[in-house]
Order: structure tokens, then sequence, then C-alpha cells
């Protein structure tokens, strides 16, 4: 049986993606964030996931406002990374892992979530960046299952919303027949705002409030509302819903077994966390 | 140009974008996200007008493009993600549109993101 072994949220910001095609990773003003994702790929090393479920939300790579999926998931045999626009370096495709995503959409459906399904879906920084960062070069053994969340367009999903989707997607992985090791990833955050004469806004407080309910009780951040999280973690804070998918889809027995917070790496505060049994 | 506010517009400086904001600037929204191939960066770059004359930019639109007024476009419908997309073309980072929103240094911008998470 399918089982997942540990859940890790990580920033996803295109700036990280950018220092580590530079190799910028032992400049001082980046070797202590790239340093505390040590433990991470220690504990990777040790578990050896063959899946990654990556939940994230496209910024505009693969959905435009034509059609925009509240919750959709990936079924391809491979994911394409491409040029955003703005200078990013274009990554090799990462492989899919089609078996698990048919079984998840099976089961998530069953369940009453009413996902879309793309058996092609280009992914953008928001997977990309995690993934260069967990296993770098390393990260095409390991096969993966895209889930991206609406943040570009409300009404968004709810906070309790995307928990029960990561419930559902606990579950699923759960009754898949094979024995894998699956990671789950949260991305994006955290709090920040890119437009309006707010831009620039970050809220640490809110931001290590959120880090703490993760790891130790998540119920008072499922009584917010996704405009909430606007009014609190700025327009783009939103990405946190990520983590809450997350979040419901680990084991309830899962402690934190590492966090670390950075200062505004770009226009927003970083942080990595695992959790693992 | 349409500057009635997002519905959900109790949050100060900051402009929800919803159904009633993507309505306003489809075609904006649009003409931004084709800059995702660099083909069509290249084609705004040699004559910024015929390109947005091909997505049928609203002339209010197309004086805030030539302006550089990311908050007119922004209120007006423009969605950040796919604005971000025709900044890149003008060489702007986000500390940048950012500060150019806010009115206010990119020194300065930087100087308050480094407070606020400090």
């Amino acid at each position: 049986m399918a089982r997942i072994v540990g859940a890790v949220a990580t920033s996803h910001i295109p700036l990280i993606g950018k220092a580590i095609a530079m190799g910028w990773q032992n400049e001082p003003q980046w070797k202590s964030f790239f340093d505390s994702y040590a433990p991470v790929h220690e504990w990777l090393r040790s578990v050896r996931p063959d899946v990654a479920i990556v939940v994230y939300n496209d910024h505009g790579l693969n959905f435009f406002l034509d059609k925009m999926p509240t919750f959709a998931v990936g079924a391809a045999p491979e994911y394409v990374n491409d040029d955003e626009g703005w200078g990013l370096p274009v990554v090799r495709p990462f492989p899919g892992h089609q078996e698990l995503s048919w079984h998840l959409i099976e089961s998530l459906v069953a369940d009453e979530f009413d996902i879309t399904t793309c058996q092609e879906m280009q992914v953008d920084h928001g997977f990309a960046v995690p993934m260069a960062l967990l296993w770098g070069t390393d990260a095409r053994a390991v096969k993966t299952v895209p889930i991206v969340l609406n943040t570009v367009q409300f009404p968004l999903p709810s906070p309790a919303r995307c928990h029960k989707l990561g419930e559902a997607i606990g579950r699923a992985v759960a009754s898949f027949p094979d024995d894998l090791r699956v990671v789950v990833l949260g991305t994006g955050g955290l709090s920040h705002q890119l437009e309006g004469e707010r831009a620039g806004f970050i809220n640490k407080p809110f931001d290590l409030m959120c880090c703490d309910a993760i790891a130790h009780d998540v119920q008072p951040l499922l009584k917010y509302s996704s405009r909430d999280l606007v009014r609190e973690a700025g327009s783009q804070g939103v990405e946190l819903l990520a983590w809450l998918v997350m979040h419901g889809a680990m084991s309830r027995s899962m402690k934190q077994k590492h966090f670390a917070y950075h200062g505004a790496v770009s226009n927003t505060a970083a942080a990595v966390m695992l959790l693992a049994p | 140009m349409d500057t009635t506010p997002s519905s959900h517009d109790d949050i100060p400086g900051t402009i929800v974008f919803d159904g009633h904001q993507a309505m306003k600037a489809y075609a904006l929204n649009k003409m931004c996200f084709s800059f995702n191939d660099a083909a069509n960066r290249e084609a705004f770059k040699r004559d910024e007008d015929a390109y947005c004359g091909k997505f049928h930019i609203s002339p209010a639109q197309r004086d805030a493009i030539k302006r550089r007024d990311v908050l007119a476009l922004v209120r007006d419908g423009g969605n950040i993600y796919y604005l971000a997309k025709w900044a890149g073309i003008l060489g702007l980072n986000v500390q940048q549109v950012g500060a150019l929103q806010r009115g206010i240094t990119e020194e300065a911008f930087r100087a308050m993101l480094k407070q606020e998470s400090a």
C-alpha cells in the first residue's frame, strides 16, 4: 500500500530559482537560506520518497482566465516547465506518476471533489522551485503528481475546503495498492502583496502564527475565509492555501521536525517546514 | 476607464481580483498572458500600439500602458500575475513594480520589506 511518509512546506519565490540557476547557494546573502534546507535533504535521503504530490498555484503559465479551475490534478507522463515571460530560466521536464494520478482523480471525485483533470499541464516556478530546492538536479528521480489551486481569481476555495481536499488526498494515497513512499509538498507564501498601494505588505506575526498553527493546531486557520487571508497575509499571501492542503493530507501523528524562517527574500519572507512521524 | 471598486474594497490599498475586476480587462490580461512567448514580447517591443490593437485594448488602458502606470491598470482590472509579464518586457522587477504603485523609490521599498520581515 502507498503511504505518506511526510510533508514539506516551502516558499516558491522565483528569485530562489534564479539563485539556483546562477549557483549563488554559497553567496553570503544566500548561504543561510540554502543551508536551512539541509535537514530536509537529510530526511529525504533517509526516507527516499518514490513520488512527490506537489500542491501549488499556477501564476499564469498553464492556466489563463479563459478556463480557471478551482482545483486541478495532473495526469500526464511528464510535466514541462516553460518561459513565464520575465526571465526565469526554463528547467527540464519532470516525470509524472500517471497511475497514482488517476487513482487520486477517481478517489477525489468519488469523495465529491469535482476536480479538473489535466493530461497536459505546464508547471511553473510554484512547482519547479520547490523541486529544485528539495532534490536539486536529482529531482527527476522522483515521480510527481501536481495539484493546482486557483489563487488568482476570486472566488477562491476556503481554507477549510482546502484542508478537506488534503484529507481526501490522504485517503486516496492510503488506498493505492502499490507500495509507494509519498511525500506531500505545499508550496508558496508567506505573506506578500504585489499589487495596489499596499504592494510590499508583509505581516510577520501572522506568518509565524500560521506556521505555528500548521505545526501544532491547524483549527484556528480553518475559521478564516480566503478574503480574511488577503487582509492578513496580502493578495498573494493566500498561497497559504497550499500549505493547508498539505496539512490535510498528512497523518495527524506527524510532528514538526524542522522549521526555518528568513526575512524578506524578494517581496516575501521565506520559510521551510518538515513534518514527519 | 472603469474605476468602480471591486466588490471586496474594504481592504485598504488592495484591489481583490474578482469577477467584477476580471470583466473590465479580459483583453488586457489576455494580451499580457501572450507575453509568455518571446516572439510576442518582441512584437510588442517593435510596435506597442499595433500589438495593443491586435488585442482590442481600450484607449484608457493603452494610455496607461504608455505611461507605465501599473496602478491604473490594476484598478482597471489588470491582474498582477499577467501584468508582471508586461513589466518584465520593460525590465522592471517586482520591487520596482511595487515601488511604482506606492509612489516611492525602489530603495525605500526594499528597506520597507526588510523592516517588515525583520
